[in-house]
């Protein structure tokens, strides 16, 4: 049920409740609800579940979770 | 697939599974939240890539299976009248009630559809009323707090948008308070947790830190690949060996502290906590959520006139899902496992849901 899968902003239209952007995942390109990611951009790549963006992933984060092993 | 794919590495995973055992001096128990992480878990086989000194409980984070009889049955008379339409996400479907399920429903006539998204369901509705139809659109609502702010804001756009065909049978649930339910358990056994990183992206971390000092058992928010699990897994280990009991956030790329402030401030807008049944669990206080007054409209069981029916206790007695549930028994440990109960023949939800425990377990072969 909390299954959310990353993809990339390819486009955003709207505002407020109906900001909508295209999102691309793996070239699967999807309409995705942006209501709660007003500092979204394009080409952000964003959290989404059950058609709506829950977060903007952060690729400094991203990249340390792969490096913390050689930290250990 | 970026931001998935570099999670998946093997050699990776297991340079982490000899970190594991490098620092896990005895016997521990851990218990993952959520139903994705169980089955991220039985999938890669990561229970049997880690030392067998750990113990891997699974949670009752899966929102299907936790979801009482009598909500199912209310569902499924509600999606058998005449004029109404149910929209449903596709777990929901073939998790069974008290004597059928919504696609039984479905194949007798009723209008049982699968959504991807709640606010298709808003969509489905705002064509029926430019169309004129006196069709009423419902929304089966269940899920935990990644789910629950897309309801949310499903029920705001309606309401913008002036629909009085559509509403909710609202089953969501709240994480806290059942993690508070386990650990109030004088016989539990879970030394620490996996929390679930997708209700942490939406609602932050700060209510743990009050469980973890109370209960003295550390809290990682976890990711779902088996890189953020094993990850996880690091350092819920090291903080037990070192006798801490802290809230740490492994999943940092998606999630922050406070939670994303729109979608929790959309929720408090829309939804307040109620006392909820759990199958499995019995009722937990303020561990649901209802509609506030200023969207009682929007209610199915008010619009349909359906009392919240106390839980009937209608399970299969061959069936042990609530011990599955509460952490207490695994799949394989049922008499009833890939016998009388497959994914095909359910008796419970647990063998349903795509995030049940049971399902993994018969998926995946662990035998």
């Amino acid at each position: 049920m909390c299954l959310a899968v990353p993809g990339k902003i390819l486009s955003i239209q709207g505002e407020d409740l109906m900001r909508v952007g295209k999102v691309s995942f793996s070239g699967v390109v999807k309409e995705v609800n942006l209501a709660y990611l007003p500092e979204a951009e394009i080409g952000d790549y964003a959290i989404i579940h059950a058609g709506v963006a829950i977060s903007i992933v952060d690729p400094a984060e991203a990249a340390q979770t792969l490096l913390d092993l050689q930290q250990i | 697939m970026k931001y998935i794919d570099e999670y998946r590495d093997r050699q990776l995973a297991h340079e982490y599974a000899s970190a594991i055992a490098a620092i896990t001096t005895r016997p521990w128990t851990l218990m993952e939240i959520c139903g994705g992480q169980t089955h991220s878990i039985v999938k890669h086989g990561l229970d049997r890539l880690i030392p067998s000194e750990i113990t891997l409980i699974h949670g009752p984070g899966c929102p299907v299976c936790v979801t009482p009889i009598s909500l199912i049955d209310q569902a499924i008379a509600i999606a058998s009248q005449s004029n109404v339409t149910l929209c449903s996400f596709g777990d929901m479907l073939r998790v069974p009630g008290s004597s059928s399920d919504l696609l039984s429903a479905k194949a007798s006539g009723a209008d049982v559809r699968m959504v991807y998204s709640p606010l298709d369901a808003v969509k489905i509705a705002q064509q029926l009323t430019q169309q004129n139809s006196d069709r009423q659109i419902v929304f089966f609502a269940v899920g935990f707090e990644t789910t629950a702010p897309i309801t949310a804001l499903a029920i705001a756009q309606a309401h913008q948008l002036g629909l009085d065909n559509f509403s909710i049978l609202c089953a969501h649930v709240l994480v806290p308070p059942a993690m508070e339910a386990i650990l109030s358990n004088p016989d539990h056994t879970m030394q620490g947790f996996l929390a679930a990183g997708h209700v942490c992206t939406v609602m932050g971390y700060g209510e743990y830190e009050a469980i973890a000092q109370q209960y003295q058992v550390p809290i990682i928010v976890t990711g779902f690949e088996p890189i953020d699990i094993l990850q996880g897994i690091y350092l819920c280990i090291k903080q037990l060996e070192s006798g801490k009991a802290e809230v740490e956030n492994q999943y940092a790329r998606s999630v922050k502290k406070e939670g994303n402030q729109q979608a929790i401030a959309m929720m408090q807008e829309v939804f307040e906590a109620t006392n909820r049944q759990w199958r499995g669990l019995a009722e937990i206080p303020k561990s649901g959520l209802k509609l506030k007054d200023k969207y009682a409209a929007f209610d199915a069981q008010k619009r349909f006139n359906y009392e919240d029916n106390a839980l009937e206790i209608c399970e299969s007695p061959l069936c042990i899902s609530g011990l599955i549930l509460q952490g207490t028994s695994k799949p394989h440990q049922c008499p009833s496992f890939g016998k009388a109960c497959t994914p095909e023949h359910p008796l419970g939800a647990p063998m349903v849901s795509s995030e049940g425990a049971c399902a993994a377990y018969y998926q995946h072969a662990v035998i």
